[in-house]
């Protein structure tokens, strides 16, 4: 095997030269300084999808249990839809097909096209956790905040809810992180981020294995720390007596 | 017990894989009877796909008969060209590793690369060039200031590009895609206004458009390019045998024939003509054959 050579992330992107104390001046920058860009562009693109798709899968997710037969229908004809096409897939349809046909989609940014192709990807997954959640509440749940008076959407809010998220937060928590692996397909509609980093700047300085190995390990530390924010918010939400209580 | 087994694996897999990388081409082909051609699946008229696992192009012409002669050479009664497609992105760490022999697509010859492959006599010499909607009024890389403007990831353009933003101060959005049929195609749907890469790539796409009357190749030339065949490094057999191959075709005028009929005359799949003659550049390549990289075209 060659030797390793890491000064290359302190190169300067368009002399190759070794840049001092690894970051450029004058408005040229180094690899380092676009990988790092690179990374905030990635957690923007999943940070922006796992909003879109919380609150679009939690919705869809609470539409498939409700008593209205055609709430029912739409929420489960969502979840069919963006779950049956791959994610790359779907984000081709976004970029190129949708525009075609709709052409005020052609004003939006790449990025935020992306957004909503990841966000409604897992917006999909996310309603069937809800949902599975909710209806593995007990009947007898509903049933007692109905005759207790409480409206369908109060029995939501105070009774149903809060148990079936925190029943399933481990399945969220993985959904969370899949979203961040997921969002390295943006490279395919020109979205700058570490997956393109480290195609092109394996390209420019042939340098593959350091390039690829530091992109690794900043996908798995954005990915692991999304774990432990999750581990910790879940732990925070604990009921004594609840399920997943210590 | 269990741990030494699996140490003892993992230690003769390394050698095994370390050994394989010393392996000579013509070593190779004697025992396997076979010899894997990398090919691109869209660049232009130098290396592309019929469909069905049938790759054509320029480069991949001369390649197979390079081929030919080194198997009547070697005498071997059979050889096998498996053909492997390869990307911008895979095409230097496959030929590294072993899995291609002979890589013909549309790979620039340059210092950083010379690092770690070889490359044959240069048989192109490409220019760079942009790509443009006749309709746009776009003709030089200046009016590109503020526009949008695509390339490949994973190609010398994108450098080249931006080091172009920095030295005269032009400032332009880039827009890339993950292959240059994508690229073409943010052309095409006005997602960009300019598609900058290898003037034969620009052609051989616009060829294949659906409307080719609506593009123009314009402005200056960004860069000049030599594109060789590509060929892992350290064996200076395989090499020579290659270049004695291309010597003969140029030599014989053949050269100029294949380049005609790869680029002058219409092409499969959809039987249309790149139009692209033989630069000057190109030209003095066949005449004097070399294997300089870019670095040196630059200094001229």
């Amino acid at each position: 095997m060659a030797a390793w050579d890491w000064q290359v992330f302190c190169k300067d992107t368009i002399t190759g030269e070794v840049a001092q104390g690894c970051f450029g001046q004058g408005g040229d920058i180094t690899y380092l300084q676009w990988m790092i860009s690179a990374w905030g562009w990635t957690l923007s693109v999943a940070g922006l999808a796992l909003v879109v798709a919380l609150i679009v899968g939690s919705l869809i997710g609470v539409l498939r249990t409700l008593p209205n037969k055609w709430l029912r229908l739409f929420g489960d004809a969502w979840t069919e839809l963006f779950r049956n096409l791959p994610l790359l897939v779907q984000i081709f349809l976004w970029y190129h097909v949708l525009p075609g046909i709709y052409t005020p989609l052609k004003e939006l940014p790449g990025f935020l096209l992306v957004v909503f192709a990841l966000g409604f990807f897992t917006s999909a997954r996310i309603s069937e956790q809800v949902k599975a959640g909710i209806q593995s509440i007990p009947k007898g749940q509903r049933y007692a905040g109905l005759a207790m008076g409480f409206t369908l959407a109060q029995t939501y809010r105070f009774v149903l809810l809060p148990m079936a998220f925190r029943i399933v937060l481990p399945p969220l928590t993985s959904e969370s992180m899949n979203i961040i692996k997921n969002s390295a397909v943006a490279f395919a509609v020109s979205v700058a981020e570490l997956t393109m980093f480290a195609m092109q700047a394996q390209e420019e300085t042939a340098r593959g294995v350091e390039i690829y190995l530091m992109v690794t390990l900043l996908y798995f530390i954005s990915a692991f720390s999304v774990n432990r924010i999750a581990t910790f918010i879940e732990a925070k939400l604990r009921v004594p007596g609840l399920v997943g209580a210590k | 017990m269990k741990k030494t087994v699996i140490a003892a694996a993992v230690g003769i897999f390394a050698a095994m894989v370390g050994s394989a990388q010393a392996q000579e081409t013509f070593k190779k082909m004697k025992e396997t009877g076979s010899v894997t051609m990398g090919v691109r699946e869209s660049s232009g008229a130098l290396s592309f796909t019929l469909g069905d696992g049938k790759y054509a192009g320029f480069h991949v012409e001369l390649c197979q008969r390079a081929i030919a002669d080194i198997q009547k050479q070697l005498g071997l009664s059979k050889l096998d060209v498996k053909y492997q497609a390869v990307t911008s992105q895979n095409r230097i760490p496959l030929v590294q590793n072993g899995t291609v022999d002979i890589e013909c697509g549309s790979t620039t010859n340059n210092a950083a690369r010379q690092k770690d492959v070889a490359f044959a006599n240069t048989t192109y010499v490409e220019e760079v060039r942009i790509a443009a909607k006749a309709k746009s009024g776009i003709t030089s890389i200046a009016q590109l200031n503020g526009k949008k403007v695509a390339t490949t990831t994973g190609t010398t353009s994108v450098q080249l590009l931006r080091k172009h933003e920095r030295a005269t101060g032009v400032n332009f959005e880039e827009v890339f895609g993950k292959d240059h049929a994508d690229s073409f195609l943010l052309l095409e749907t006005d997602r960009a206004d300019a598609f900058v890469m290898d003037g034969q790539i620009l052609a051989g796409n616009i060829a294949k458009s659906k409307s080719p009357a609506d593009y123009r190749i314009v402005g200056e030339v960004l860069n000049v390019e030599p594109i060789a065949i590509m060929m892992r490094k350290d064996d200076p057999a395989f090499k020579a045998a290659v270049d004695a191959s291309l010597q003969g075709l140029i030599k014989s005028g053949e050269m100029a024939k294949i380049y005609d009929k790869w680029f002058m005359q219409p092409i499969p799949p959809a039987n249309v003509k790149v139009g692209l003659p033989a630069s000057d550049a190109t030209k003095a390549a066949w005449a004097t054959p070399n294997d300089k990289p870019a670095e040196e075209y630059a200094r001229k």
